[in-house]
């Protein structure tokens, strides 16, 4: 009997240790997976996690098991008597089931209040960037330093590997003086998570939370905005690029330059970007030191997506995008060429149309137009 | 009391009233008039179903929409308003009216009451219930419905319109509507905690209530406090958007959070509020189709208490992420996981029950048992939600959408749908078919496994939620094919419940008053019961009482019948018999039917303020509701002519 019993046990262990590793094997290889972990934090959590689904799936098996082992074995029949004990309760093993379930749960509560306060800890000697959430695009912001002026740069974040990424997450952009809800720079809640590298954290208007990212392993990992913000929320992409020391210090100083084509000299690019269309209420491509409404635009060309990671940088999407943003993304923003954000009667969240819902007395773009500012955008690098 | 046969007569002073007193008790209108509790217990259930359909409709938009990458079924902004009508409806329009409904019906019968303590204000709760549906639904037709989200987070949902944060009048409708249906839950609560408290048949001590009646006044408590922290919260996002305060706006010093803390504080016992019931009508149907009695009642009732009060103390558990520190993380982490405990000695209680009975599968026991299972799988996963950085990769994914689907649809709907067949020979006097329930029953556990398993897996894989479209290329698509397959199972299913019932309550066999050996009293009156429940107030010897008239135990504590036990023992029959005397019921009355249409056009004028024409609204809703308001106050609960 105790041998049966034994090897039953065995069993139940099995099934769910087999269960538990299914569970990661037949998990896709998306980029953006919590079970293909990259970064510390999302490594620690796995390794505090996996033991405890193995205890819940064990749990969980005896339940449901027994479940449909009472319900099966004392089934009424013929032949069996219906009049069963009646059995009104038993103090003793009452107790017991309070009181293992209790110590299951404080073996788990231990390492996890441990892991909550090291990962609360400020890492050291971190590489710190402002994660800026708007809806429904991120900005990245990097400090000047040593007289260097700062860069601010959206959709794609780029890291040193093998360094502490500390994260200051804002949903409030003081250097704007408008925001939508009413006041400087504020936007809704959000929230910042790149399941391969972290586990996520919210980016809240009026506090600053921090996230720290750090991975060995060079690459490109996908990250979606996990809080719902409104309309467009589920194209709230981004990326991580993680790039080696080297490659990443180079990456920052080709984002201090000054852009490649002055739009001074963009000739007629430059008209249609600052007064036909008025593209500079919102974005820059001048400076990559300025915050803006829309994503700055200084090194356009240096990524490789933009529209929130959703498209892959190509002049035929950028045209498309230029044209009849919208169209792609949903978004709502009809007013936006009447003036910046925050002006009278402007309400504007996202691109606009330039092809559709014109106002009154302003031009429809054409594709040459189109093309004219792609081609003028796609040369800043 | 207004219920007992010798109550004092009325004095025959006739009220000014300008309606006529209704006295039908059959009929289409007895319907809009009617204090029984029963009829409105039937009236929930029936509306609560009606809302149920509409929610599963917005379900398998959802699903179709998501079968696979970049659906193109909804818009962004069309299913943004379905999945907040989906939630915002699965929690205030099915599952705590339809656990009032049983609430209604059930309590009074239990506890060998004739009707609840406020029978006219129970009227005006199940109103207002269905003018606040109708409110919200309203909003489809009148510039689009909430698209918040049923949490309706801050600023999202509390800046000003103009702004252009989320577009359309819906965080309107839904604040205004949910504050209108939380005056009837509140309402109902007060009903059913006076009603258990005051109205206990002799001998129904505490300790011998059916566990039932146990978990709904907890319930009761739950709503009655829990009702007005929302209250507050919706008020105050209402002011935000409208009339330029900025509780929430942090641009001008508000606290976005503060709305996240008082919405929990109020979400979290929420959760409690609609499990609990499905845990009461499972701890009825265990015992019935095991012929056991409940193992550890005092045990069972006890941690269903206990659950209610951790439950006010768990609510940042839904705010890991939002930075409120490692201390408070932590603390919450701790007593999320305290939580379990008394959660998980239900669940062994249960199982001790079955335990070496004499088990009838029928398609309530089924039901139950599938609560217990399914409800299990939903709380395991709570715990690893409630492992704080498990939590941080979970949370806001598809992970969750699984989880408290495990709970409300696993464990509540499964209860509440037990609960349906095992009281409907009660409440209508007939048997639903047990061949179409047992089919109900499998295809509704097929589907539901096959719609949320899988999305537990794709919220590890990283599927967030509350996207309308998702890339090509993440392998979330063939999961998320299955879990749309699964959710047009358990939609065959609910209709194969509802053929049922249409069919049944027509052509059901025969109920009698007593189809499955029941053990609590509401089972030794008649199905359908009369109008005054009980034709004598029975007086209550022992917990199950009805089975104690049935059975005893020998000294080995075996099950005996009693010689002509059952529902011919003199006292049940005198339950059942016609009175020999006359009983006053409550009269019917249009007033709380009144009150709750005058505040109506008070909640559109609340939402169309900025035009001109809503003072009409302003004037008419206050007329109407002073005029209910008045004359409900001066109407007594017994008609005059009723006590001749």
């Amino acid at each position: 009997m105790t041998n049966r019993n034994s090897r039953r046990g065995r069993w139940w262990l099995l099934l769910a240790g087999a269960a538990t590793v299914a569970l990661a094997a037949c998990s896709p290889a998306n980029g953006k997976n919590t079970l293909a972990p990259h970064g510390t934090n999302a490594h620690q959590i796995d390794n505090l996690i996996y033991p405890i689904w193995i205890v819940a799936v064990i749990v969980g098996l005896i339940v449901v098991g027994g479940t449909i082992f009472v319900a099966l074995r004392y089934r009424q029949r013929p032949g069996r008597s219906d009049r069963p004990k009646q059995i009104h309760g038993n103090l003793t093993v009452e107790i017991l089931w309070t009181i293992i379930p209790a110590v299951i749960l404080a073996v788990i509560a231990v390492p996890t209040i441990s892991l909550i306060f090291k990962e609360d800890a400020t890492p050291s000697n971190a590489v710190e960037v402002t994660v800026v959430g708007k809806q429904w695009w991120w900005e990245f912001e990097y400090p000047g330093a040593n007289g260097q002026p700062p860069v601010v740069t959206a959709d794609e974040l780029h890291i040193p590997t093998g360094r502490n990424i500390d994260l200051s997450l804002k949903a409030c952009d003081p250097s704007l003086p408008y925001g939508v809800n009413n006041g400087p720079g504020c936007n809704v809640i959000h929230s910042f998570w790149v399941p391969e590298l972290a586990g996520k954290e919210d980016v809240v208007p009026g506090q600053t939370n921090h996230l720290t990212l750090r991975t060995s392993t060079a690459g490109t990992y996908l990250g979606q905005c996990a809080q719902y913000c409104g309309l467009s929320h589920a194209n709230m992409h981004f990326r991580v690029i993680a790039q080696s020391p080297t490659a990443y210090d180079a990456w920052l100083s080709s984002q201090r330059q000054v852009p490649a084509v002055s739009l001074a000299s963009a000739g007629e690019a430059g008209t249609l970007f600052t007064k036909t269309f008025a593209c500079s209420n919102c974005h820059t491509t001048s400076s990559s030191t300025l915050s803006t409404y829309g994503p700055n635009l200084s090194h356009l060309a240096s990524r490789s997506t933009f529209a929130s990671g959703y498209f892959k940088l190509t002049k035929s999407q950028l045209m498309k995008w230029i044209m009849n943003a919208p169209g792609l993304i949903p978004m709502q923003s009809q007013d936006c060429r009447k003036g910046p954000p925050g002006s009278p009667g402007v309400t504007c969240v996202g691109m606009p149309s330039f092809t559709q819902n014109t106002p009154k007395g302003m031009p429809v773009m054409t594709t040459a137009q189109a093309q004219i500012l792609a081609t003028y955008l796609l040369s800043l690098k | 009391m207004t219920t007992v046969a010798d109550a004092p007569t009325q004095t025959p002073v006739r009220p000014p009233v300008i309606l006529r007193r209704p006295k039908e008790t059959t009929g289409v209108w007895s319907w809009f008039t009617t204090v029984d509790h029963k009829k409105i217990g039937i009236m929930y259930g029936v509306t609560a179903l009606v809302f149920f359909c509409l929610g599963g409709i917005e379900a398998l938009l959802i699903r179709l929409q998501l079968a696979g990458p970049n659906g193109t079924v909804l818009t962004a902004s069309q299913y943004n308003q379905i999945f907040t009508m989906h939630g915002t409806t699965m929690v205030f329009l099915l599952g705590m009216p339809l656990s009032i409904a049983f609430a209604n019906y059930f309590v009074p019968l239990m506890i060998g009451a004739r009707d609840v303590a406020f029978p006219r204000l129970n009227a005006f709760g199940y109103w207002m219930f269905v003018t606040g549906g109708v409110f919200l639904y309203s909003s489809f037709l009148l510039g689009g419905a909430p698209n918040g989200g049923w949490f309706g987070y801050t600023p999202l949902t509390s800046t000003p319109l103009g702004l252009g944060a989320l577009p359309g009048r819906g965080p309107d409708f839904w604040a205004v509507g949910i504050v209108m249906l939380g005056i009837g839950s509140t309402t109902a609560a007060i009903n059913v905690i006076v009603t258990t408290l005051n109205m206990r048949a002799p001998g129904m001590t505490l300790m011998r209530m059916p566990v039932f009646v146990w978990m709904m006044l907890v319930t009761a408590f739950l709503t009655l406090f829990a009702m007005p922290i929302i209250t507050v919260a919706l008020i105050m996002v209402f002011f935000d958007r409208n009339f330029g305060t900025s509780f929430f706006l942090p641009a001008k010093g508000g606290d976005p959070l503060l709305y996240q803390n008082l919405f929990w504080l109020f979400g979290h016992p929420e959760v409690y509020i609609l499990i609990l019931p499905g845990m009461g009508i499972v701890s009825e149907i265990l015992p019935v189709f095991s012929r056991k009695p409940l193992f550890g009642y005092p045990v069972v009732v006890f941690s269903g208490i206990a659950i209610g009060f951790l439950g006010w103390g768990v609510w940042a558990h839904h705010m890991f992420t939002t930075g409120l520190g490692p201390v408070a993380v932590s603390a919450f982490s701790l007593s999320t996981m305290l939580i379990a405990i008394p959660t998980g000695v239900k669940i062994f209680n249960w199982l001790a029950t079955v335990y070496k009975g004499s088990v009838r599968l029928t398609t309530a026991m089924l039901f139950a048992l599938g609560f217990i299972a399914q409800f299990t799988i939903g709380g395991l996963s709570g715990v690893s939600l409630a492992v704080v950085p498990a939590d941080t990769q979970q949370h806001d994914s598809y992970f969750v959408v699984s989880h408290f689907h495990y709970v409300l649809f696993g464990g509540l709907v499964f209860g509440l749908f037990g609960g349906l067949y095992y009281w409907f020979p009660k409440v209508f006097g007939r048997m639903l078919d047990e061949k179409l329930g047992k089919w109900n029953f499998w295809l509704m556990v097929i589907g539901f496994n096959l719609t949320f398993f899988p999305m537990m897996l794709l919220g590890i894989y990283g599927m967030p939620r509350r996207v309308y479209r998702y890339d090509a290329g993440l392998g979330w698509g063939s999961l998320n094919l299955v879990a749309t397959i699964g959710s047009f199972i358990i939609a065959v299913s609910v209709l194969l419940f509802i053929i049922n019932a249409v069919v049944s309550r027509k052509r059901g066999v025969i109920a009698g008053n007593d189809p499955w050996d029941g053990r609590t009293i509401e089972w030794s009156t008649s199905s359908p019961p009369p109008e005054y429940n009980f034709a004598e107030i029975p007086e209550i010897q022992a917990r199950d009482d009805l089975w104690h008239t049935k059975y005893t135990e020998d000294d080995d504590g075996v099950l005996v019948p009693l010689p002509s036990g059952g529902v011919d023992t003199p006292a049940a029959t005198r339950a059942a018999a016609a009175p020999t005397h006359r009983i006053h019921m409550p009269s019917p009355s249009f007033y709380p039917l009144v009150a709750a249409l005058g505040i109506l056009p008070l909640a559109y004028a609340a939402v169309f303020h900025s035009y001109s024409w809503a003072f009409l609204l302003v004037a008419g809703g206050a007329i109407i509701l002073a005029f209910g308001i008045y004359a409900w106050a001066i109407e007594p609960a017994t008609a005059a002519e009723a006590d001749h």
